[in-house]
């Protein structure tokens, strides 16, 4: 029996027009996959590079490295304080312009222009080039057409994008579409007191999406991050969505809370009951300045509401909690079987030693689930690359998954 | 020269391991250090933990003296050590092979 009621066609899956028929995960193990989506997914879908409050000033910029489109791209607060995106290469003989010791490392700052390392060619936060070494040598040298290469940038709610396209198909607003923009007004730019933390998984980087999209697995992987009276309470009852919901690329889930404050203390660690903090956030809810959240925050109206995780195509999740905090989750792929994944943490900032430490506590219990889940990957990885299966049976928890390949598969082969 | 407020002289011991200003040093030393010795430290600042919140809750953060700075990082620590105490009996979270999650930025204090 179902907790929560499902759609009337009897499940989620069939509910979305997905089919419910075992799923080949040749799409993780294959390298000629994994080239057409360098250039079919990343080269032309809307990629999260960060937020607005890492760019502070005029000046500020951040360099990201998309090793999967072959880019290294720099975001630049302009004078007009409009953020820019650059490839990150130098006009004059392709050497890498931003970058700090090591060239392959992802660096930020405040700069008046920006100079290369190799000739002293200049250029300004605007990607004007405005010098060039001895220009007299050069042969009609015309800077006005040497300025830096732009990327199409736009900005939602504080998220930066960029799209590696020439000619993007869609703009970024049609792009998140109605179930994202309908976020629009969370307070995102108030919670500004950041972890941020990265990893490179041996797995390709669908898998961790997967693990991710689904919460089946919380109470028999996460089993021992809890009490054994909770843990093997959560075992027996077994983990169920009360809402799911998919709009066009991207994905809901949103799951139910847990009163911890009012549970029995042999259900919480006691270090939770210490700091009043754990998995699901700190206890006492932050006051976030917002009368009436936003239509696209717990859209079904979940009682008592856990979080929302958006999971937004290809390779970005914003996931917000209701206790008032939120994590992002970006997934970057190196290889058919590997990808950096960069978790960040978002909370509104602290404003006493009480409250810092409930942060520090929801931050740390963060990082021991994260690593749990990473280490699956590798193992999962490995056993898909012998081919001895190749059908998964998939339940109507793990709908997201099968959401998330049947789309990428429609843009790997889109002419 | 004492590292912590004087109120919490009994936790001085445990000062010179674990007042660590990052989260990086506090895990490196957490997989560092065998159980029993974290055991003990947990042991020693759990039973002063609300006391210590009640002390540091009347420092505005960004002004805190350097004995109170440290005391923060104290608890910091006792967060980062009851997992290996409360859940896992070992200071590495179990079945987690060589994966790692590395926190390359963090609020301070």
């Amino acid at each position: 029996m179902s907790r929560f009621p499902k759609p009337a066609e009897g499940s989620w899956t069939e509910h979305f027009q997905l089919d419910t028929l075992p799923m080949s995960y040749e799409d993780s193990i294959s390298p000629d996959y994994y080239e057409r989506e360098r250039t079919q997914v990343f080269k032309r879908a809307w990629l999260n590079v960060g937020r607005v409050e890492q760019l502070p000033r005029v000046g500020s910029y951040i360099t990201k490295e998309i090793a999967t489109a072959r880019a290294s791209v720099i975001i630049v607060r302009d004078k007009d304080d409009t953020i820019r995106a650059f490839h990150n290469i130098c006009r004059h003989r392709g050497n890498k312009l931003v970058w700090n010791d090591d060239p392959t490392a992802e660096t930020s700052g405040t700069t008046r222009q920006f100079a290369c390392k190799y000739h002293g060619w200049r250029y300004g936060i605007d990607g004007a080039c405005t010098f060039v070494q001895q220009e007299s040598e050069f042969f009609d040298l015309d800077k006005a057409q040497f300025g830096l290469v732009p990327v199409h940038c736009d900005v939602w709610s504080g998220f930066i994008f960029i799209n590696l396209d020439r000619e993007p198909q869609q703009g970024l607003h049609e792009f998140l579409g109605p179930m994202i923009t309908n976020l629009d007004g969370y307070p995102f730019d108030k919670m500004t007191s950041r972890f941020a933390y990265r990893t490179e998984i041996k797995a390709n980087w669908k898998l961790f999406i997967d693990a991710f999209a689904e919460f089946y697995h919380a109470p028999i992987l996460h089993a021992k991050q809890s009490p054994e009276k909770y843990s093997s309470a959560a075992a027996q009852a077994g983990f169920e969505a009360p809402h799911y919901r998919i709009d066009g690329l991207h994905r809901l889930v949103s799951t139910s809370g847990v009163r911890f404050w009012e549970l029995d203390s042999e259900m919480v660690k006691p270090m939770e009951t210490i700091t009043r903090s754990g998995l699901f956030g700190p206890w006492d809810k932050p006051d976030l300045g917002v009368e009436k959240m936003p239509p696209g925050l717990n859209p079904a109206g979940c009682d008592p509401w856990g979080l929302d995780s958006f999971q937004l195509f290809p390779n970005f999740v914003i996931l917000i909690w209701s206790q008032g905090w939120y994590l992002t989750y970006h997934y970057w792929p190196t290889s058919y079987n590997s990808h950096i994944f960069e978790g960040n943490v978002y909370f509104i900032p602290p404003t006493n030693a009480r409250e810092r430490v409930a942060q520090e506590m929801a931050a740390v219990t963060f990082k021991e689930f994260a690593l749990q889940d990473a280490n699956t990957l590798e193992a999962t990885q490995m056993s898909l690359e012998s081919r001895v299966i190749d059908r998964f049976p998939l339940n109507d928890q793990e709908v997201l998954c099968r959401h998330l390949h049947q789309v990428v598969a429609e843009w790997v082969e889109q002419s | 020269m004492s590292l912590l407020p004087t109120e919490f002289a009994e936790l001085e011991p445990y000062a010179s391991t674990w007042c660590l200003a990052t989260e990086p040093e506090r895990y490196a030393t957490r997989l560092a250090t065998p159980i029993r010795e974290m055991i003990e430290f947990y042991d020693a600042i759990t039973p002063r933990a609300e006391e210590a919140l009640t002390y540091l809750d009347q420092f505005d953060l960004d002004k805190m003296p350097d004995e109170a700075t440290n005391l923060l990082h104290l608890l910091y620590s006792m967060v980062m050590v009851s997992f290996p105490v409360e859940a896992w009996g070992q200071p590495k979270v179990p079945d987690t092979g060589s994966a790692t999650f590395d926190c390359f930025v963090e609020p301070r204090p």
